[in-house]
């Protein structure tokens, strides 16, 4: 019996998986939940005025508005290549 | 004052109709004067959870568009004296709910001394589940212990919390986490997300746990809501969520594995 729950023990219980799965998913869905809805526009605007001078990929350009008391911080990070 | 409460959970199937049918037949049992309205405008079926499918003569939209009046949409429950149901519309699409006539039925439901209307919310966020949680006072979100259910659970909080009426005047609607389907064996084994776990998940206050049980489908079957069974967990958790709902204080049950008695458990091989 012993040896039987030292091996279901060494196994992940699917359920803590799911709850790890969601908090990371549920976090991020809640930091994009207030954003404007002109951001997504924005980030692909940016992206073409960008990509006539660097050769960037879509993922390379996070756009993010943060809320800091009466005043908002646009806050634009790009990776360029090499 | 009508308290409005939007039974609502984004994802389907998870037991929004049972919840609603379970909740507003225990708090009409509880004296409270109660309408519950059917917001799954071409896919009606509360009506067939409260049994009274056969009576509907005029709906939900009929009243909206002046063709019938409230009273005569209303039908009163066979079971509950305090208890009145407003079916969807089978016929029309989901655009026909407009936000001005929402409003005038609830403000008349409010004017004819109803203490609590409950918006049985469709699934998915798109207008008829919209026009469900825009007036609400407060939400029932269901859930089952699953990670799609949790994920849209989570959404469905956030569209409350910034599109709701209460949202656009600075208010905040006052959110309950029901769980329902939950298994407790499961839980214990690890295959399932524990109450803990979808609380911590969800940071909103437990209103009940349902247990899964045999009893949810055999009351579906009879048109009998739930709530009714005395003698089924199912029932007796809904019971005690409604009390909550009615702002007693009462503790949790379902929720750990059930000990099983010596008479059970030295028969277990048999069983």
């Amino acid at each position: 019996m012993r040896i039987f729950d030292y091996f279901r023990n060494t196994k992940k219980e699917t359920a803590s998986i799911a709850k790890e799965r969601l908090q990371i998913i549920v976090a991020h869905e809640r930091s994009q939940r207030n954003q404007p809805d002109y951001l997504p526009k924005l980030q692909q605007e940016l992206l073409a005025v960008i990509r006539k001078y660097v050769e960037i990929e879509q993922d390379d350009i996070d756009v993010q508005i943060d809320k800091n008391g009466d005043c908002s911080v646009l806050e634009l990070n790009i990776t360029l290549p090499g | 004052m009508a308290k409005i409460i939007v039974v609502t959970s984004g994802k389907g199937g998870v037991g929004k109709t049972t919840s609603s049918a379970a909740i507003s037949s225990g708090l009409a049992m509880r004296g409270k004067k109660t309408a519950v309205i059917d917001f799954d405008i071409g896919l009606r079926n509360l009506d067939l959870i409260m049994n009274c499918e056969r009576r509907v003569v005029y709906d939900f939209v009929n009243v909206i568009n002046g063709e019938a009046t409230l009273r005569q949409a209303l039908i009163k429950d066979k079971r509950c004296p305090n208890l009145f149901i407003l079916p969807a519309s089978q016929t029309r699409d989901k655009d026909a709910l407009s936000q001005e006539g929402v409003e005038k039925v609830l403000l008349e439901l409010a004017d004819d001394g109803f203490e609590f209307i409950i918006c049985d919310s469709p699934a998915g966020i798109e207008h008829g589940a919209f026009m469900a949680l825009y007036f609400a006072d407060a939400a029932i979100v269901v859930a089952n212990p699953e990670v799609s259910s949790v994920r849209d659970s989570d959404r469905i909080l956030g569209i409350l919390q910034s599109k709701s009426r209460a949202a656009e005047q600075g208010k905040t609607v006052e959110e309950m986490l029901l769980l329902t389907r939950y298994n407790p064996e499961r839980v214990a084994k690890g295959e399932m997300l524990g109450v803990e776990d979808v609380e911590e998940i969800l940071a909103t206050k437990l209103l009940g746990v349902i247990p899964e049980s045999e009893t949810v489908l055999k009351a579906s079957n009879q048109g009998t809501p739930v709530i009714h069974d005395e003698d089924s967990p199912a029932g007796q958790a809904y019971a005690d969520a409604v009390a909550r709902l009615l702002g007693e204080e009462v503790e949790h049950r379902f929720i750990a594995v059930e000990q099983k008695g010596l008479f059970s458990r030295l028969f277990r091989r048999s069983a």
